[in-house]
C-alpha cells in the first residue's frame, strides 16, 4: 500500500511529534503552574514570549536554532562535546523544532484548565490533611488531566504538518529529517512526482483529521467522567 | 479541650477585632449578620486566612502566633472544616471523598469508617460522584468527609444555608446526633437564631468584625437586650420527660415548674430542650382563674426593655429559667411592670427540639 519511502517519512513523522510533545509537556505544565498561580513582575512579557512561536513564521524559528545550536556554534559544540546530543542534521533536531512551535498549544490548554479550578478545593484537601505536593498530585493534576490530554493531541496533530522550522534547521535528509510534510515538497520537486505528493497530502489530511477527533473526543470524555 | 482565639485584621473598611474562648466538648455558635466576619475567623483558625496580627491556641498547642512568626499550615492542624458549599472533589467518588481525610490523619483515631456511614446514611451514595448529588447529599458527604479525618475541632460555616427549608429539615437531625454522638468542640458559624437555638451550647454575637456578646445560649436568647440584636427573642432551655398523660399530653418538668405538650415519644426521664418564643408569652399579674392554656408558670420580673417600637420585651425568671415576653408598650403601662415584681407567664406555645427529628406542638 504505501512504498517504502512513504512509510518511512509516516513512521518519522510519528515518531518526531511523538517526542516533540512528550518533551514539550512537562515545560508546559511548569509555566502554566507558574503563570496561573503567581503573580511576578514581568509576567506579561514571559507570557508573549511563551506563546511567540505561534506568531512567528517557522522559518525564523527553525533559523534561532541554527544559530544557536548548530554544530559550529558554541552551544551546539559544547552539547556534542560534553554531553553526546546533536541536533543539528538529526531527527532530534526535527522534535526539538516540533515541539517550540506547537509549545503554545499545550501550554495555552493546560492554563485554561488550571485557570478553571476552583481553588477552594484545594483549601478543603488541606483542612483534610493534604500538603502542597500531595494536593497537586491528586487534586490539581488529575482535575488538569483534560485539558493536558486534549493540549498534547492538538499539538501532535499540529506537529505532524510542521515544515519551515524542520526544513531549516535540519535539512531535509531521507529517514534522518524528511517527515510527511518534506517528503510532499520533495515528491513536488520531482519531475512526474504528482501523484506521490497527492498519496502523502491524503495521508496528511487523514492523520490531522483522526487527530483532531480525537482531541475532541477525550476532552469530552475526561469530562463526563469527572461530572457522571 | 480549651480553644484561644485572638484576631486582628484590617482590609479596606473591614475592621476584625475578636476574641473569645471555646471550652469543653461542645457546640459554640458563631451568630452574626453577613459582613461581621464569621467567616474569616473561621478560616483563620482552619489555617486559611493569616490575619495581620493574632494568636490561636488549640488545646495548648500554639498554631497561629503573629508576634512570634509562627503559623502551622491548615494540613498539619487536624482542624476540621465543613463548608457552606461542601466543596467535595468532583473526580473523586463520594467512598473516596470520604476517605480522602480518613486516609491521611483519621485512619490512627478511633473514628470508624463504617459507623460514620450508616449514621449519616451514606451508604447507597458510595459509588457516585459529587455531580450527581442533591443538595443534602453533598452536606452529608462534607460532613462525613470532615469527621472521618478525626480532627480535634470541627468548623461548619454555615453548612445549611444554601439548603431550602425541606433539606434543612433533613440536615439537621443529623447534626443533632453528631453533637450528642461525636464528643468533638465544634465551632458554627450562621445566622440563623433557629439553628442557634436547636443546636449550640454556647453563643457569640459578632457585630462588625467584634464580639458584642459571649455566653450560653440559655442566658443570652432569653436576654432581651441581645434579643434585639438577634431579632428574635426567646428563651431556650432544659427539660426533662417526666410521664405521658392518658389525654395525649406529656408532661415535662424544669427548674422553674412543669410544661405540658402533646405527646412525645420518649421514655420518662429524656432530657430535651425546648424553646419559648418571647411573642408566645403572655402576663398575668395575678393567676388567671379559668384559662384555655395548659401552662400557667409563676415567673419574676427582672428587667424590662421598651424599645422604639410599641413592644416591650419583659426578662422573667422562672426558678433558675430565663424567659423572655414580648408585650405591648400599652401592656406595660397598664399592667405596672417593673423588676422584682412577681407575674404570671403565660405559655401559649412550646416548642420542643428533640434529640431526633422535631415537634412544635401548641399546647392550648
Amino acid at each position: 500500500m504505501l512504498t517504502a519511502a512513504e512509510s518511512e517519512a509516516l513512521l518519522l513523522s510519528l515518531r518526531v511529534s511523538l517526542i516533540a510533545v512528550l518533551g514539550a509537556l512537562p515545560i508546559a505544565l511548569s509555566f502554566a503552574l507558574l503563570l496561573s498561580r503567581h503573580a511576578f513582575a514581568g509576567r506579561s512579557l514571559v507570557e508573549g514570549v511563551l506563546h511567540l512561536p505561534l506568531a512567528l513564521p517557522p522559518v525564523v524559528v527553525g533559523y534561532l536554532l541554527l544559530v544557536a545550536l548548530g554544530t559550529r556554534e558554541p552551544l551546539g559544540a559544547w552539547l556534542q562535546a560534553h554531553l553526546g546530543i546533536r541536533f543539528a542534521f538529526s531527527w532530534t533536531g526535527a522534535a526539538l523544532a516540533s515541539g517550540l512551535i506547537t509549545f503554545p498549544f499545550q501550554y495555552r490548554a493546560i492554563r485554561l484548565s488550571l485557570q478553571a479550578q476552583d481553588q477552594r478545593l484545594a483549601e478543603a484537601a488541606a483542612t483534610l490533611g493534604a500538603g502542597p505536593v500531595d494536593r497537586f498530585v491528586n487534586l490539581t493534576l488529575p482535575l488538569a488531566l483534560p485539558g493536558i490530554v486534549a493540549g498534547a493531541i492538538t499539538a501532535f496533530a499540529a506537529s505532524l504538518g510542521e515544515f519551515g522550522a524542520i526544513i531549516t534547521f535540519v535539512s531535509n535528509i531521507p529517514g534522518e529529517t524528511r517527515t510527511l510534510p518534506l517528503a510532499i515538497y520533495s515528491a513536488l520537486q520531482e519531475p512526474g512526482g504528482e501523484i506521490e505528493a497527492a498519496r502523502l497530502a491524503a495521508l496528511s489530511i487523514g492523520l490531522a483529521l483522526a487527530g483532531v477527533m480525537l482531541a475532541g473526543f477525550a476532552d469530552r470524555r475526561l469530562r463526563a467522567a469527572l461530572e457522571a | 479541650m480549651t480553644v484561644e482565639i485572638a484576631l486582628r485584621h484590617h482590609l479596606g473598611g473591614f475592621a476584625l477585632d475578636a476574641a473569645f474562648r471555646v471550652e469543653g466538648r461542645s457546640v459554640t455558635a458563631l451568630f452574626g449578620a453577613s459582613g461581621a466576619g464569621k467567616t474569616t475567623i473561621v478560616n483563620a483558625i482552619a489555617g486559611l486566612f493569616r490575619p495581620h496580627n493574632g494568636r490561636i491556641v488549640i488545646d495548648g498547642e500554639i498554631v497561629l502566633d503573629t508576634a512570634a512568626r509562627r503559623f502551622v499550615p491548615a494540613q498539619l492542624r487536624r482542624i476540621g472544616y465543613v463548608f457552606q458549599d461542601a466543596r467535595l472533589f468532583p473526580h473523586l467518588t463520594v467512598e473516596k471523598n470520604l476517605r480522602f481525610g480518613w486516609r491521611r490523619t483519621g485512619g490512627r483515631a478511633g473514628t470508624t469508617y463504617d459507623e460514620l456511614v450508616d449514621l449519616l446514611g451514606l451508604a447507597p451514595l458510595l459509588a457516585r460522584r459529587p455531580a450527581g448529588l442533591s443538595g443534602g447529599e453533598k452536606s452529608r458527604v462534607g460532613l462525613g468527609r470532615a469527621l472521618l479525618a478525626a480532627p480535634r475541632l470541627l468548623l461548619l460555616d454555615e453548612p445549611l444555608a444554601a439548603l431550602d427549608a425541606t433539606r434543612k429539615d433533613e440536615i439537621l437531625p443529623y447534626l443533632e446526633r453528631l453533637r450528642d454522638l461525636a464528643r468533638l468542640p465544634m465551632i458554627y458559624v450562621t445566622h440563623s437564631i433557629d439553628e442557634v437555638s436547636r443546636l449550640a451550647d454556647g453563643l457569640i454575637v459578632l457585630e462588625a468584625g467584634r464580639v458584642a456578646a459571649q455566653g450560653s445560649v440559655f442566658d443570652l436568647l432569653s436576654d432581651p437586650e441581645l434579643g434585639a440584636l438577634v431579632q428574635a427573642p426567646g428563651a431556650v432551655f432544659a427539660v426533662r420527660v417526666v410521664e405521658h398523660h392518658a389525654n395525649g399530653l406529656t408532661k415535662l418538668a424544669f427548674d422553674g415548674g412543669t410544661l405540658l405538650v402533646p405527646r412525645i415519644e420518649r421514655p420518662p426521664g429524656t432530657a430535651l430542650r425546648v424553646r419559648l418564643r418571647a411573642d408566645d408569652i403572655l402576663l398575668a399579674r395575678e393567676a388567671p382563674p379559668s384559662i384555655s392554656a395548659n401552662n400557667v408558670l409563676a415567673a419574676e420580673v427582672i428587667s424590662v426593655r421598651a424599645g422604639g417600637s410599641a413592644d416591650a420585651d419583659i426578662a422573667l425568671l422562672c426558678g433558675n429559667v430565663k424567659l423572655v415576653s414580648r408585650i405591648t408598650r400599652a401592656s406595660l403601662v397598664r399592667l405596672g411592670l417593673a423588676a422584682g415584681e412577681p407575674v404570671f407567664a403565660i405559655v401559649k406555645s412550646v416548642t420542643v427540639d428533640p434529640q431526633l427529628g422535631l415537634a412544635r406542638g401548641h399546647a392550648d
